[in-house]
């Protein structure tokens, strides 16, 4: 008889057999799934089952916050992992690390299917697509808080444009967890009423971005109030929230560049404004100025005192012509004067008896006597020269030579 | 003119400053305002200039986060300069 075997000695010893078994660290198994439980651990136990086996299984946590399918007791499953021995329990196990639902096909398969229906739906539609505001004022970011996303993202907004009023909106963005999350998150940044939403996470193997294929988050990104900016994984990572966002940014950096003016923009054109504001003034200045000028010419124009001055200088004006008028019908006046004057003396017969003549009346009479027939010898006649006055008798007739005064 | 007095632009946020003075650009290009509103949107227009350019020099980029229970907690110190 062979000595006895501690439990845990055996155990330990069939663990060791199993474990190094190369066919049992390596191995996908299917079955359906029952008994699953999530203690507050995070890790994942089930049991894998037919018709007629049961095999234990238990998943760690940090495989099932990766998994993109959420396994319900039910569910036919594929499960791939390695067999071990939980020594405590003497209980060999599947170690799993991931499981998809059976049946259901690959990733791929579900990617293609979904992304065919919403296509169909008109989700992706590029005319449902609306523009990102150029100067948003308030963008709410969909993403891990501790995520090297956020840290991209709010490094590029600091350096582009910082006045912009940013708010997280949290959320897990991987494991089976994230989408209800996600969708929520979207609901309550829209509740924000921001001008654009990001949705980002960095990148992953497809399994972590797989958030970002759930139906419920491409809808939710779809129906958003505001705009989506998403900017999920690198540039190779296409998701269905990418077909679904209004504008689908590369990785989360360049999300944040598409959401942003750049502050250097903004200032050339701020600089641009203020030209402008300064020019608009001066022209609104210089128009008044040269109104002003223009009034003034046609109130001084316009001005009483402009009309006084114009009467009084047609007063001068009439005095002046009047005066002129004047002396010159004086002048001419005085000229006929003048020339009457010395016609007057002209005519004076007093001034012909200064020559030497001599007027000759029949005496005591003014008839003058112009001819010999007017006179009898011995008549009496009167003789005014220019001193004086003496009388003369006439002698017998006398004829002259060359008068013809006489005719008989 | 508004009614309300305008609030003062040292209180305006970058987008609201930048849309009444480009709308206040537009006004006075127009001509149509007397000479008194004209300098008084002057006035404006570059005090809102210099608000949006001080904000723009001088902005250092606030985070905030939407807490469970719907509130805005400031993010401290976030991304703090890591040049």
């Amino acid at each position: 008889m062979n000595e006895a075997w501690t439990v845990s000695a055996l155990n330990r010893y069939i663990r060791t057999a199993l474990e190094t078994d190369y066919r049992l660290k390596d191995l996908v198994v299917a079955g359906e799934i029952s008994n699953i439980s999530r203690p507050a651990s995070g890790h994942l136990y089930f049991t894998l089952k037919d018709q007629s086996a049961t095999l234990r299984c238990v998943m760690w946590k940090g495989q099932a916050a990766r998994l993109v399918y959420r396994p319900r007791d039910g569910d036919r499953v594929q499960a791939h992992g390695a067999i071990g021995v939980y020594e405590a329990g003497g209980q060999y196990q599947l170690y799993a690390d991931w499981i998809q639902a059976d049946g259901q096909g690959d990733l791929f398969r579900q990617f293609t299917a979904l992304k065919a229906k919403l296509e169909a739906e008109g989700l992706f539609d590029p005319a449902r697509k609306r523009p990102i505001p150029a100067q948003p004022r308030r963008l709410a970011i969909v993403t891990s808080p501790t995520g090297a996303a956020l840290r991209d993202i709010i490094h590029v907004i600091r350096r582009r444009w910082p006045v912009l009023d940013v708010i997280l909106c949290p959320t897990p963005v991987q494991g089976d967890d994230a989408p209800p999350q996600i969708v929520d998150a979207i609901a309550a940044a829209n509740s924000l009423k921001p001008d654009v939403i990001i949705v980002a996470r960095g990148g992953g193997s497809i399994e972590d971005l797989w958030a970002f294929n759930d139906e419920g988050v491409v809808r939710a990104v779809a129906a958003s109030d505001a705009p989506v900016i998403s900017g999920v994984g690198h540039e190779t990572d296409f998701t269905l929230a990418d077909f679904a966002a209004d504008l689908r940014a590369p990785t989360p950096s360049a999300a944040a560049e598409l959401a942003t003016p750049d502050r250097a923009d903004r200032l050339a054109d701020l600089r641009g404004l203020t030209e402008r504001l300064a020019g608009a003034l001066q022209s609104v200045v210089r128009e008044r100025r040269w109104a002003l000028a223009e009034r003034t010419a046609a109130l001084r124009g316009l001005s009483p005192r402009a009309q006084l001055a114009n009467s009084r200088q047609r007063l001068d004006d009439l005095t002046l012509r009047a005066a002129t008028t004047l002396r010159h019908h004086l002048e001419i006046s005085r000229h006929r004067v003048g020339g009457l004057h010395h016609r007057l003396a002209a005519l004076n017969p007093l001034a012909i008896l200064q020559r030497g003549y001599a007027v000759v009346t029949r005496a005591g009479t003014t008839e003058v006597v112009r001819s010999p027939n007017q006179v009898a010898p011995g008549e009496q006649l009167d003789v005014r020269v220019s001193e004086g006055q003496f009388t003369v008798s006439v002698d017998p007739p006398q004829r002259h030579e060359g008068s013809k005064v006489h005719k008989e | 003119m508004p009614k309300k007095p305008p609030a003062p632009p040292t209180e305006l946020s970058f987008e609201k400053a930048f849309a009444e003075l480009e709308s206040i650009v537009a006004r006075l290009e127009s001509g149509e305002l007397s000479l008194d509103e004209s300098l008084a949107l002057f006035e404006r227009g570059q005090a809102l200039a210099a608000q949006c350019n001080g904000l723009l020099e001088a902005a250092d980029l606030k985070v905030k986060q939407l807490s469970p229970g719907g509130e805005l907690e400031e993010l401290e110190n976030f991304d703090s300069e890591e040049s």
